[in-house]
């Protein structure tokens, strides 16, 4: 039989937790819900847009009743609870309805913080927490005509705009001098409020309310020092308490809110708690973010899975008011030792600050211009050092992520039509569409339900902007862990590790070590399994065929109409006369219907049929050639010019360099596609600073660049050194290589790599430590003898003969 | 009546791979998956007619080489966000032999 579950508080928090558990173990307990309010579960922080009147109620609804139909949820509405019968486990009703429990689950959410001043009951002042409120404010302003707001903090500032937006004059009275002073530092609170006043909002500061006065309805509010302001509507927007007196009542351990552990369980093992009532290490979260993570680790724990630990959250902040974008996380005033940066434009209305201790980000103010504030707040969440770029990290992250499209990440001021995600041709409207209509909290989701920056990943950072200005702080920023793929809970650095420290040396053994939750993987998680365990044992690992990508099983670059294209390696861009005519026959003899010379100076020849590449790769490897490796993930050309044999300005001899390189380094596997280039003079006619490894020859040697990037956002490349002799050229090379073979995320380019782990920490083990540099180096070699076995030989030989062969009826 | 065809042992297709059979009129992808079920349907993807035989092969769904959308090898069905049907076809394994049901016109071919 099933167990019995029962959920208190049909909030947010509460039916996240159901989905989350729904997910993992479906069959588990006969759930039943209990929720004050007489709706279904909405979304409770995007009520500010509906008193703004740019959302309805029905926008804003998340589950709807057949959903609770849908999953066989017993669900009652507009009932609350009023007592917990922890001896018989079973929780009661107002209305008498009674439910047994094996489980119970509080999210009861919180309570507006009313200030205890006299004339608080009166006819007229309500708080801003549910749709009733909402309501009530919406006929309040048709029926008058001036409101005053107690409170300029976020919850207080979104009342007010929402009023204002109805066409009441609204008044702000704040106890303190600056608004939002838990967000903001006082230079983005005083461009906050110079902007609210423009729009028409009036402000009381320093203003300590006494009482509201007025005979019956409310009439005005008078504060300490005497004086008075009118009003028919008074709005508490001051703060939450947690709602904790049916925990109380019950004898559960309370302080702020309910204390729990991180599990999320109660002082009682059968009683969970989850969200705004919840108190975890001392913290009750008043912000959405965190009430998933609790979410996620209760419903783990409630399926009886038990791994999930919850740990606190880093929470950020984002002000719903449309056409003001302020972003503030973290411990934005600054303490003694530790260091400022800011930038302030006051004609422009921007200004930025980031307070930095040891180089890292401590805390981030962000007013104006906030398409930078998800990246800060990545940035310190995971501690990055900032060290390597701290010089241009005010003028945000423009090298990677944004595709270079520059003034048009202000992605809330683009129109609807405007599209976002150009590999799936996918419009900011839709985005935003599918953000509120599906109730879309992060950008996985996003992924999965738009397809947008599915493909290429440049229009990352535009669509967490949207999700970010679209859901508020309830934004859930990419978790500072990121799971490899939905079939592991373990990062890519964590799969790494274990494969090294574990020895694991084959798909299986991973999986089952790190207690993958699907049989076979999936299509992201296989080849990135594959390319790790190659990667750290050359010699022993057997290389799986069906965990890679179908070019690097068929050795072609599979083409839009099935065909494969094929691209012969001419070691660096050199070509003899009789291999031109070996590749001219090789297209006549199998009717090649196109040719075209490459970016990475080779020659593509396009529409092979999948069974005429072992032939074709016959005669090609008689004639010299070996794969070019233009399909994989893999070492693919060097580039060079035409250097000191030819050219009057080369220095040295790029054209033999370039050769030396690749015939190092050809038929590696890498991370991601490897682009080398040698270039003879300082005029850089290879282009060697958009490369991953970059030569430039000068006079006196040797320049190595590294991380370069010419695709999806070009970055040029760093300057790792500068060396004298070709031999050392060669060491390095093959030291950069497998570390960043060893190191970067499947999929991860050198670029993104570099910015990841930082300049500094790869030219210190590389130049400082010669031991580590040689030893990377000899790995590199051991690699490469498995490696440079010519996969167009062996199966213009026969080897997976199966891969190229048609079934035929017997 | 079902028309069953001889087509291939078993151990022919690879465990997670595919096999192609061409026929007159139309390309059918056989899956094996890694408990050594068989499911055979037409290689071409709902969205853009990919070849499905060239992708990788998880669970008993097929991710498509050209776009990545996730087709369900017992419905032909596209899986998650996409929408989408491509044909399926019955099949058999008797004494590690496949068996392939093939439409009338292409068993005569």
């Amino acid at each position: 039989m099933k167990e019995k579950l029962v959920l208190i508080g049909n909030g947010m928090a509460g039916v996240r937790t159901l989905e989350e558990l729904l997910k993992i173990a479906p069959e588990k307990y006969d759930i039943t819900v209990f929720g004050a309010e007489p709706y279904g579960n909405y979304n409770r922080i995007m009520l500010s847009p509906v008193l703004a009147g740019e959302k309805t109620v029905d926008d804003i609804m998340l589950n709807d009743e057949q959903w609770y139909i849908d999953n066989d949820i017993s669900l009652y509405k507009g009932k609350s609870v009023t007592e917990i019968d922890r001896v018989n486990k079973k929780v009661v009703a107002e209305d008498g309805t009674t439910a047994d429990y094996d489980r119970l689950l509080l999210a009861t959410g919180s309570n507006p913080f009313m200030i205890p001043v006299p004339g608080k009951d009166k006819d007229g002042v309500i708080a801003f927490r549910d749709i009733y409120d909402v309501d009530t404010m919406l006929q309040a302003s048709k029926d008058y005509k001036k409101a005053v707001v107690i409170g300029g903090g976020l919850l207080g500032l979104e009342a007010a705009n929402g009023l204002m937006k109805q066409g009441m004059d609204v008044t702000v009275v704040h106890l303190l001098d600056s608004l939002m002073e838990r967000q903001l530092d006082k230079p983005a609170s005083s461009l906050l409020k110079a902007s609210l006043e423009e729009r028409g909002m009036k402000f009381l500061m320093e203003a300590a309310t006494e009482e509201i006065i007025g005979n019956g309805r409310v009439q005005g509010v008078r504060f300490k020092d005497g004086t008075e302001v009118e009003a028919d509507l008074v709005v508490m927007g001051v703060g939450i308490v947690p709602n904790t007196g049916l925990a109380k009542a019950t004898g559960l351990h309370c302080e702020r809110g309910v204390v729990v552990n991180d599990v999320m369980q109660t002082f009682d093992p059968a009683i969970y708690a989850v969200g705004e009532c919840a108190q975890h290490r001392g913290i009750a979260y008043g912000l959405v973010a965190p009430l998933f993570e609790q979410g996620k680790v209760a419903a783990n724990q409630l399926a009886g899975l038990g791994y999930a630990y919850y740990q606190g959250s880093v929470t950020s902040t984002k002000l719903k008011v449309t056409g003001i974008d302020l972003f503030s996380a973290g411990d934005f005033n600054e303490e003694q030792g530790d260091e400022v940066i800011s930038l302030q434009d006051q004609a422009a209305g921007t200004y930025k600050k980031l307070v930095l201790k040891d180089d890292r980000i401590k805390g981030a103010v962000l007013y104006g211009d906030t398409i930078d504030g998800t990246w800060y707040f990545q940035l310190m969440r995971e501690e990055t050092s900032i060290a390597d770029f701290r010089k241009t990290i005010l003028f945000g992250q423009h090298d990677l992520g944004d595709a270079g499209h520059g003034d048009e990440t202000r992605v809330m001021a683009l129109s609807d039509d405007a599209e976002i995600c150009g590999c799936n041709g996918v419009c900011k409207g839709d985005i935003v569409n599918a953000i509120s209509k599906h109730g879309l909290f992060t950008l996985e989701d996003v992924r999965a339900r738009t397809k947008a920056s599915s493909s290429c990943g440049s229009c990352t950072g535009l669509v967490e902007a949207l999700l970010a200005s679209t859901v508020g702080e309830g934004y859930d920023a990419s978790p500072n862990k990121q799971a490899m793929c939905k079939c592991t809970e373990y990062s890519h650095d964590e799969v790494i590790a274990a494969i090294k420290q574990n020895e694991l040396k084959s798909i299986p053994a991973v999986r089952e070590f790190l207690e993958w939750k699907t049989p076979d993987g999936c299509a992201a998680c296989r080849p990135a399994l594959n390319y790790y365990l190659l990667a750290r044992w050359p010699e022993e690992y057997q290389d799986d065929a069906q965990s890679r990508f179908i070019n690097e099983r068929a050795h072609g670059n599979i083409q839009k109409d099935g065909t494969y294209s094929v691209v012969p390696r001419m070691f660096g861009g050199l070509v003899k006369p009789n291999e031109l005519r070996a590749i001219a026959d090789v297209c006549d003899k199998y009717d090649v219907p196109e040719m075209k010379v490459t970016g990475g100076q080779r020659i593509d020849l396009f529409g092979v049929k999948k069974e005429d590449l072992p032939p074709m790769w016959k005669d090609l490897t008689d004639a010299g050639f070996v794969s070019g490796h233009a399909y994989g993930k893999a070492m693919r050309t060097v580039k060079t010019c035409a250097g000191k044999t030819w050219c009057r300005f080369g220095t040295q001899n790029s054209t033999g360099l370039g050769v030396q390189l690749e015939e190092l380094t050809w038929g590696s596997w890498m991370p991601h596609k490897f682009k080398l280039a040698v270039s003879g003079c300082p005029r850089n006619c290879a282009e060697a600073t958009i490369k991953d490894f970059g030569v430039v020859c000068v006079d006196s040697g040797y320049e190595l660049h590294v991380g370069g990037n010419g695709g999806i956002k070009v970055r040029v490349t760093d300057l790792l050194t500068k060396v004298d002799t070709e031999e050392e050229v060669l060491e390095y090379c093959g030291a950069f290589t497998q570390m960043y073979r060893e190191e970067a995320h499947y999929l991860e380019r050198t670029a993104p790599w570099v910015e990841r782990v930082g300049l500094t920490s790869i030219k210190k083990r590389l130049l400082d430590d010669e031991t580590e540099r040689k030893a990377l180096y000899e790995r590199f070699i051991i690699g490469q003898k498995v490696s440079q076995v010519d996969p167009w030989k062996a199966r213009a030989e026969g080897e997976a003969a199966h891969e190229f062969t048609p079934l035929k009826i017997a | 009546m079902t028309n069953w065809t001889e087509i291939a042992k078993l151990e022919d297709i690879p465990k997670l791979g595919s096999r192609v059979l061409k026929t007159d009129t139309v390309n059918i992808a056989l899956f094996r998956t890694s408990t050594d079920e068989v499911f055979a349907i037409k290689d071409a993807c709902p969205h853009k007619q990919g070849p499905l035989s060239q992708g990788i092969v998880h669970g008993t769904s097929v991710t498509c080489p050209l776009h990545n959308w996730k087709i369900d090898l017992a419905s032909g069905e596209a899986l998650g966000p996409d929408e989408g049907c491509t044909n399926t076809y019955d099949v058999k394994i008797e004494n590690g032999t496949v068996y392939l049901a093939l439409p009338a016109k292409e068993a005569a071919a």
